[in-house]
This record gives structure tokens, sequence and C-alpha cells, in this order.
């Protein structure tokens, strides 16, 4: 009876082990994830500044839907994820696919050069864009010169065409991350079976829908989820690109947050209320885009 | 036909390539030449690399922010992926259902969004005096969901054998994660590299909650100072972007194969 109960303790003392080895990073998501998101939570009923902060019931949700910018800020937003999200992953899984062909010659330097912008800080590629797109930057220099406008045109200060730059240069930045983990998914696939489509008669684009679509779809309800959450807590780029501007056109939901936090007179129980509907947002259409990505077909 | 579609294929890729490089090498020629002349269009490197450091050197303390950027990346990287792997590792090599459960916690954690967690951060560091500190700008990040599960897929392919050889050989569980466990997942450790150091030289509007002190700056907020004036001398704020973005650039040259086969690892 004795080997069946050293076992046991064996067991038990793995167990322990292993809680020891994940405490230190559980314990910082708990204090740094989840107790802060409590206090939020609490926070959001409250109004006032520092320490005079008193308690005002859903004033701050009420508040929120008959604030414009913040309305704005959410349309603003959706409108991002709605355009550039999808452009950017089928643009990326057309590029993954291209460069996976073994055919293809020097597909080492395309995807370095495509996944480059990759490699460019956040504040940096939004700076560059706006340079590039200023009223004297290369952009309406080509556009002047090639005889398209016949003035510079200001693509920051018109509401359409700011909302459009930010939505390129979000391309720009994402598109060959996205790339990079759609090649690791189609590293998994066994290249035989695109042989054996083509032996059969399956056209490029019937491979494309018929094998690479539903093999990856792990990979691409993971980029999905990931680019939405990223896509509702853009910041860098409405800050340094377009400056929320022009007249709030272009602001985006944590942007205005970050405003109303830290640039106004601050009032962090209605900005804690406002993020507060961000993270239903997020959580609501990662639920949607899993239920959607579980289906069989 | 086939030769058409080759032909399109390349064309279609050399499109890409060339819209994905244009505007760093934009930023080289601006960097490097007068800013009169980044407005009238030149496309060539310049001479004037010089001129743009005093002025730049004159007007931001970039020496200051490089130095502060790099230490609070390299210690945050160094130790995140330490945690997050011990982490990710005790949750797959010692797995049960209680362990599994708070897996499941933390990937919910994955969703909340850094605005809403900002505040109570901002205000619980302000009263432990860590505004304009090392430790206020690293610890809300030390530990990630996306790491701790990475590690947790990648410690899914370490060889059960070895360890009960190591164990037979009477290594500890902390030894035989540190001896074992860490050289032979190299790819995903230089995977996770990339992207912490990455997001941390990157990450803005934290440090640009807490960072109150300009001594305490990051390079990417000395960048976003930049555009502030009402003229902007591009080749000075070109040369400072040329600046921010170098470190990642090199890091991720060095680590860029291994990237991809630790991410081909994760997704697995």
């Amino acid at each position: 009876m004795s080997k069946p109960s050293k076992k046991m303790t064996l067991n038990k003392k793995h167990n322990i082990t292993g809680w020891l080895f994940l405490a230190p990073g559980a314990l910082l998501i708990l204090f740094m994830s989840f107790v802060p998101m409590g206090r939020a939570l609490v926070l959001s009923f409250k109004t006032g500044v520092g320490a005079a902060m008193k308690s005002c019931g859903l004033m701050n949700y009420t508040r929120m839907f008959q604030d414009t910018v913040f309305v704005q800020s959410i349309k603003n937003t959706f409108f991002y994820l709605i355009i550039q999200v999808p452009i950017m992953l089928i643009f990326a899984l057309i590029l993954a696919s291209i460069l996976n062909n073994r055919q293809l010659r020097f597909k080492g330097l395309f995807r370095t050069m495509i996944f480059l912008p990759c490699a460019t800080s956040l504040v940096a590629y939004a700076v560059i864009f706006r340079s590039l797109f200023a009223n004297n930057g290369i952009v309406n220099w080509v556009l002047v010169n090639l005889g398209i406008l016949d003035q510079p045109y200001s693509f920051l200060t018109n509401v359409w065409s700011a909302r459009i730059v930010i939505i390129i240069a979000l391309l720009w930045r994402w598109t060959g991350y996205n790339m990079v983990f759609y090649l690791a998914g189609l590293q998994n696939i066994e290249y035989s079976v695109y042989e054996a489509a083509k032996i059969d008669g399956a056209s490029a684009i019937q491979s494309f829908f018929k094998i690479t679509v539903p093999l990856l779809k792990p990979t691409i309800l993971l980029t999905a989820i990931m680019s939405t959450n990223g896509t509702l807590q853009l910041f860098d780029e409405s800050v340094n690109l377009t400056d929320g501007g022009p007249a709030n056109a272009s602001i985006t939901m944590s942007h205005y947050i970050y405003n109303v936090s830290f640039k106004y007179v601050p009032n962090f129980g209605y900005a804690a209320a406002m993020s507060f509907l961000i993270l239903i947002l997020v959580a609501i259409l990662a639920f949607l885009q899993m239920k959607v990505g579980d289906k069989r077909d | 036909m086939i030769k058409f579609r080759k032909f399109a294929m390349y064309l279609f890729l050399i499109i890409v390539s060339f819209f994905s490089v244009f505007p760093l090498y934009w930023m080289v020629c601006a960097a490097t030449n007068k800013s009169a002349e980044v407005i009238s269009g030149r496309l060539i490197p310049g001479t004037y690399f010089v001129e743009n450091m005093k002025a730049l050197l004159a007007s931001q303390n970039v020496g200051r922010a490089m130095t502060n950027s790099f230490r609070y990346a390299i210690i945050l990287t160094i130790l995140s992926l330490i945690i997050s792997s011990l982490a990710g590792y005790g949750f797959e090599i010692y797995h049960d259902k209680a362990k599994d459960f708070v897996m499941n916690i933390i990937l919910l954690a994955m969703m909340v969004p850094f605005v809403a967690t900002m505040i109570p951060l901002f205000q619980m560091f302000s009263k432990a005096g860590w505004l304009n500190s090392t430790i206020g700008f690293i610890l809300p990040t030390i530990s990630t969901p996306f790491l701790i599960m990475m590690f947790r897929q990648s410690a899914r392919s370490f060889p059960h054998d070895i360890m009960e050889a190591a164990r037979i050989d009477g290594l500890s569980e902390i030894r035989i994660f540190f001896q074992m466990f860490i050289p032979t997942m190299r790819s995903t450790y230089a995977a996770a590299m990339t992207i912490t150091f990455m997001n941390a030289w990157n990450s803005y509007l934290w440090p640009k909650v807490i960072m109150t002190d300009s001594n305490s700056q990051t390079m990417p907020m000395v960048v976003a100072n930049l555009t502030q004036g009402y003229v902007t001398d591009y080749g000075v704020l070109m040369l400072a972007v040329l600046f921010c973005t170098l470190p990642t650039a090199i890091v991720f040259f060095c680590l860029q194969n291994a990237f991809a086969e630790g991410i081909t690892g994760a997704v697995k």
C-alpha cells in the first residue's frame, strides 16, 4: 500500500508546484485587470473630483447617450471597424495564399517588405502618415504634379478624407501583421492538398475558398477577434494623425475617454462609465464572432 | 494564360511591397533633407542629417527619452517573459480542472480594454507613489493573457518523457523549467520577446497617463511633442521618428524568422 500513497503525495506536490508557477502571473492579472475593472464599475456610479466623489446613480450612463461627441466617437470607431477590419483581413489572406505558393520566387523578400510596417511604432507611423497627407505633404505634391488636383487638398481637415486617411494608415500598419498569422496557419496545412486539388482541376480561386479559408478558420477567428479588440481601443492614431479632428469628426472612443479623464476638467466617474460601455461592446462582439466561427457548415 | 497570371501575381506583390516600403523610405529621405526640400518633393536621401540632428537635440531631450524607453522596455520584456512563461508552463504541465478554470478566467481579461482599467490604475499608482517610475510603467503589462496562452500552447509540445527522465535524474521542478523547457522553446521565447519589446516600446496611452514629469518621458511621447508646433520641420520630425523606429526595426529583423516560427507554434 505504500506505493499508491507515495504517488498521491507526489501528485499533490506537483499540483502545488503548478499553482506556485502560475501564481505570480495570475495574481498580476487579478490586480492589474480584474481589480481595476471592479473599481471602474464602482467609479462609474459616482461623480465629482478626487476625495469629493459622491454617488450619482445611473446619471453617467444616461448622460453619455446625450453626449454628441461620445456618440460621434462610437460612430467613428464602428466606421473604422466595419470598413477597415474586413478589408484588411481579406487582403492579408490573399497575400498569405499568394506567398504560400511554392513556385513563387523572392518569397522571403516580399514577405519582409510587406511585414516591414509592423516594425514601426504606432506614434511614429501616425506621424509619418500625418506628414504624407499634410497640405504640403508628398501625396498632395504628387497629385498636383500629375495634374489630378489643381491645388493641394486638405485631407486632414475634411471630415471624410480624415477618416479615410486613418483607415489607409491602419491598413498599412496591420495588414502584414495579420498576414504573418495566416502564413503560419498555412504552414500547418499539407501542401500536397493543394497539389491534389490542382490535379483534380481546381482553379486557384476554388482552392482558396474550398481549402484555405475553411482550414484557416481558427486563425481567421483569432485575427478577427484581435483586430476588433484593437480597433475598439484605437488611440494613438486618432491623437497623432488627426488629433480627433476636424471638430471631433474622426475621434475614437478611447481618445475621447482620455480627454475627459486627463485633458479637460477631470471627470473620472463619467470616463469610467464610458469605458465600461467599451468593455461591454468588446465582450458582445467577441461572443458573436465566436458563435459565427463555431458554426459548422 | 498561365504566363499572364504569373505576371499579374508578381505585379500585385510588387505594388503592395512598394506601398509598404514607401512611407519608410520617405521617412529616411526626410530625416536627411532640409524641411523645405522635403516639401518640394525631394525623394532621395540628402546630406542635411547633421543639421537636423543638431536642431532635434536643441528642441527635445532625445538622449534621455531613448534611455527611458530602453530601460522600461528591457526590464518589462525580461520580467514579462519569465513570469508569463512560468505561468503558461504551470497551467499546461500540471493542469487539472481547477487550473483550467483559472486559465479560462484569465483569457477573459484579454477582452478588458485598457481604457476601462486606466483610471483606477492611475489612482492606485499615484497613491502608491509610482507615477514617473519604471515600476509604474511596467506593472500593468508584465503578465498578459496573450503571452500566458502562447506559452501554455507551446508547453503542450514539450516532450513528457524528457520531464520524466529529468525527474528520475533528481532535477527539481523549477530546474526542469529553467534547464530543459527554456532552451527547447527558444523560438517561442523569441516570438514573445519580439511582441513584448515592441508593445513596450510603442506603448503611448499609459505613459501619457503616468509619466507626468518630462524627465520620465518616452521616445513616442517626444515624437508626439514635436508635432505640436504651428510649423512642422519635417527634417527634424522624421529624424525623431527614425530614432523611434530603429530599435523595434532592429529587434524585428534579428528575430523575424524565430517570430514566424513561434507564431506557427502558437496558432497550431
